[in-house]
């Protein structure tokens, strides 16, 4: 399959972490290899180890990690034996790097034309003014509008999307041999993600660049690789074309990965009518600036006219790209931020009249459950404080708080003793429970979660979206449930609202939504979802 | 950038009206008679009277304020009542000795700390940066009048290089000037360069955990120029805001070290005012101290502009 020998080979290579970390290994045994103009996707779940396959790579592995034995050969070149000179001169040139986070990989005191030429003076390569139209033309090239404009601005002035573009253009100056991308549109929108991967196919097919293509998304696998190579902790588990990893796979990880991926056909319907209304939102409105002296046209409307009613045990979707306002909706709805316009009910009770004194008592009804499991829980605090403190703050006796807390650990899959330990000994997934289970302490009607899942890996999301699923059916829970991610919808919601720029465009029962589309936008976010033709 | 610039300076003209009211209310209220103190507590009530009406204090608060007010914009600083001369003389005979010797300390501060952080921060846990760290806790326990005596016994007293205190004035030597304020100098530079060396080491840090300096370093940047053309005019964003709070301090922080090496500066002024209750000498250099960190603030917000475009496009 390979066009004569191959641009990258890895061979039998192992990389140690320092003696502190959780296991002795980043990468055991590993061998891959990449031909001219091919796509290899390295899969896997945080911590796999794929990320120090790239730095490897690359010469820039973190301090106290360190390549322990095995070789990286580039166009037949023992690269591990290189010194600083060496790798200097080989990344850029021979290799290109596009890393994650669009909006902290750019300098942002550089401007763009400086930073693109910088590839070109760091190996010493044309003059200033060449460069400087070198840059035009690779801007140009991964279809920046106005690459004018773009190359006097800096990286604050461009959407995510756009500083991405410029990553690659920057890999891409030299024309290296290699091509890393390391999670390249993994904090894009999915019409975003759409773009940018067919740009870098675009590339690699005109230019004939090898992909070492790091993701943990199996939709974007799907979207872009010739072959796949899956690694669990820091093991090659599974290496083969992408048909036939993706519909054969054979080793048990890879096929439970495959399944914990959320389908785009919804589940049968749940039957809700007749079920009471417990959250009900009438023309909620919410403009952000323009108060300011100077800040009269920066006005945004995150929320606008949105409407819509969620019945016991039910579960609405909240669906949209970033800045169409989803948040700002979910944040008015527990009334965390104060709406402009508009009123929410909460059952009988009429929560958008109540007075910040009168609302205390009430708070309790509706909690939300937050993206980042990381960032949302104290760490000074025990978890059986973290979860406790609402009741109590609600006249709760501490120690039935205290019992109660035990118990609600249990009800999200936690041992009880996880109440005296500390937010930072639990995992992402273990925190999201965590936050689940103090959302549920307060008894609330309504649940509000906000891209709850969004941060998690893909089997522990399919394990905190059946524990949603349950413990809705248990308490009859109404959920708000807002994500980007319209597998997950698909797999949660009973009905979906599509958001665009502070508008709900369409709301319908999820599979009406999925199989008849009736908004051009819904159509347009619906064919952006990576990996629609192989994966559904 | 330049709708920047005004907005920062109509904010700045705003500052000094509202702290030059607050100087004059406050002095206002302040209990004790001006005139008394200058006479003393024998003094007749027609005499009394007299000086009063000569001060102007038997006329209505508001006229008093814009008379003062009034005075500055034409440099007329009133009268000091116990030296018995203008006070804008005082004031710029002594500033020509406050001005240069913070100046000099700033240049000591900064070009050691920028340096030393840098490199401490570029060779982290290496000897340099145990070196640097163990300067700088030196150099934030040690307060600086101490560090002036310390200076006067050793390079002074037992070496004789340099004058143990005084000041010739600027109408001699200019060099023999100069010598006489460089121990003042260091000694008001030396705590201020070790605080500043800490923020820069740990910025520089921080700006080198960066992913852009990732980005950098994949493109094929050396090391080196990572750190000069990446690194470092990130780092100087932070370090700008404590070196902002320090130029203040160093203007203010003269007042001790004024007094150990006995420099005839605008601290000593200061000092040997509050002691003999001078209101208006008192007055006039709170005003000049408050008005000297307003322009350095308004400096510094000009800094950050020119250092993040970020700044340059929210403004």
């Amino acid at each position: 399959m390979l066009k004569g020998s191959p641009v990258l080979s890895i061979e039998n290579l192992s990389i140690g972490l320092p003696r502190l970390a959780d296991r002795q290994y980043a990468i055991q045994n590993l061998s891959l290899s990449i031909g001219q103009g091919e796509t290899l996707c390295v899969v896997g779940e945080s911590g796999s180890g794929k990320s120090m396959t790239a730095m490897a790579t690359i010469g820039l592995l973190p301090n106290g990690v360190q390549v322990l034995s095995g070789s990286i050969r580039l166009a037949g070149t023992d690269i591990l034996s290189l010194n600083e000179a060496g790798w200097c001169d080989l990344r850029g040139r021979e290799v290109g790097t596009v890393f994650q986070e669009p909006m902290t990989s750019l300098n942002p005191v550089m401007r763009i034309t400086d930073q693109i030429a910088e590839t070109f003076r760091a190996h010493g390569l044309l003059s200033q003014a060449e460069r400087e139209k070198r840059t035009l033309e690779l801007l140009t090239e991964v279809n920046l509008p106005q690459p004018e404009l773009i190359a006097r601005a800096y990286p604050h002035e461009l959407s995510g999307g756009q500083r991405q573009r410029v990553m690659i253009a920057m890999a891409l100056a030299l024309e290296p041999k290699l091509l890393i991308t390391d999670e390249p549109t993994t904090a894009l929108d999915v019409t975003t993600q759409a773009q940018v991967l067919r740009l870098i196919d675009n590339l690699r097919r005109k230019k004939g660049t090898a992909v070492l293509f790091i993701t943990h998304d199996f939709g974007v696998v799907a979207e872009i690789a010739d072959r796949v190579a899956v690694l669990q902790q820091g093991q090659l588990v599974e290496q083969g074309p992408v048909e036939d990893v993706l519909r054969r796979p054979q080793h048990p990880y890879t096929q439970r990965l495959l399944a914990a991926v959320p389908s785009l056909t919804p589940p049968p319907a749940k039957p809700l009518q007749g079920s009471p209304i417990l959250l009900k939102v009438e023309s909620l409105t919410k403009t952000y600036g323009g108060r300011g002296f100077f800040k009269k046209n920066r006005k945004v409307q995150a929320a606008d006219a949105v409407s819509f009613d969620i019945r016991r045990g039910e579960t609405l979707g909240l669906v949209g790209e970033s800045g169409s306002g989803k948040s700002t909706v979910g944040r008015c709805v527990l009334r965390l931020i104060e709406p402009d316009q508009g009123r929410i009910g909460i059952g009988e009770l009429p929560f958008s009249d109540l007075s910040q004194r009168e609302l205390r008592p009430h708070r309790r009804k509706i909690q939300i459950v937050f993206q980042d499991p990381f960032t949302s829980l104290n760490p000074r605090r025990t978890v059986g404080h973290i979860i406790s403190e609402g009741p109590i703050m609600q006249g709760e006796k501490p120690e039935e708080a205290l019992a109660r807390t035990r118990a609600l650990l249990a009800t999200v899959g936690l041992p009880e003793q996880a109440a005296d330990r500390y937010p930072h000994e639990f995992s992402g997934g273990q925190r999201q429970r965590i936050g689940i289970a103090r959302a549920l302490a307060m008894r609330p009607d309504v649940l509000v979660a906000d891209e709850a899942v969004s941060a998690l890996d893909v089997s522990v999301q399919a394990d905190i979206l059946t524990l949603i699923r349950n413990l809705q059916k248990e308490l009859g829970l109404a959920i708000l449930f807002i994500t980007h991610d319209l597998r997950v919808a698909a797999q949660i919601c009973d009905r979906v609202a599509v958001m665009q720029k502070g508008r709900i465009v369409e709301l319908a029962e999820t599979a009406q939504l999925f199989a008849a589309p009736q908004n051009p936008y819904t159509r347009q976010l619906l064919a952006a979802v990576p990996g629609m033709q192989r994966m559904t | 950038m330049l709708r920047l610039i005004l907005s920062r300076l109509l904010s700045l003209a705003l500052t000094l009206v509202a702290v030059s009211l607050a100087i004059f209310l406050i002095l206002e209220v302040l209990p004790g008679d001006p005139a008394a103190i200058m006479l003393g507590t024998a003094a007749r009530e027609d005499t009394l009277a007299a000086l009063r009406h000569e001060l102007g204090l038997d006329q209505p608060a508001l006229v008093r304020y814009f008379h003062w007010i009034g005075g500055l914009l034409h440099g007329d600083l009133g009268q000091s009542i116990t030296y018995k001369m203008p006070v804008s003389t005082l004031v710029t005979e002594r500033m020509a000795v406050t001005f240069p010797l913070s100046l000099m300390a700033i240049l000591i501060s900064t070009t050691l700390a920028l340096p030393l952080g840098v490199t401490a921060a570029a060779r982290r846990d290496g000897p340099v940066d145990r070196a640097v760290l163990a300067f700088s806790s030196l150099g934030v326990a040690v307060p600086n009048f101490w560090i002036g005596i310390l200076f006067i016994l050793f390079f002074a007293t037992w070496l004789g290089w340099f004058p143990a205190g005084g000041f010739p004035g600027w109408s001699g030597s200019f060099w023999v000037a100069l010598k006489a304020l460089v121990l003042p100098a260091v000694a008001l530079a030396l705590p201020q360069a070790a605080v500043l060396t800490r923020v820069t080491r740990s910025a520089t840090l921080e700006v080198i955990g960066a992913d852009f300096v990732r980005t950098a370093r994949a493109k094929g940047v050396d090391k080196g120029a990572t750190l000069r053309r990446h690194v470092v005019p990130n780092a100087l964003i932070p370090v700008t805001t404590i070196l902002g709070l320090q130029l203040s301090f160093f203007f203010g922080g003269a007042i001790l070290v004024e007094n150990v090496f006995n420099l005839p500066g605008l601290g000593r002024l200061a000092y040997q005012a509050l002691n003999q209750r001078d209101l208006v000498v008192i007055k006039d250099i709170v005003l000049i101290f408050s008005g000297l960190v307003i322009v350095i603030n308004f400096l510094v917000d000009i800094g950050y502009a020119i250092l993040d475009p970020r700044l340059r496009s929210r403004a």
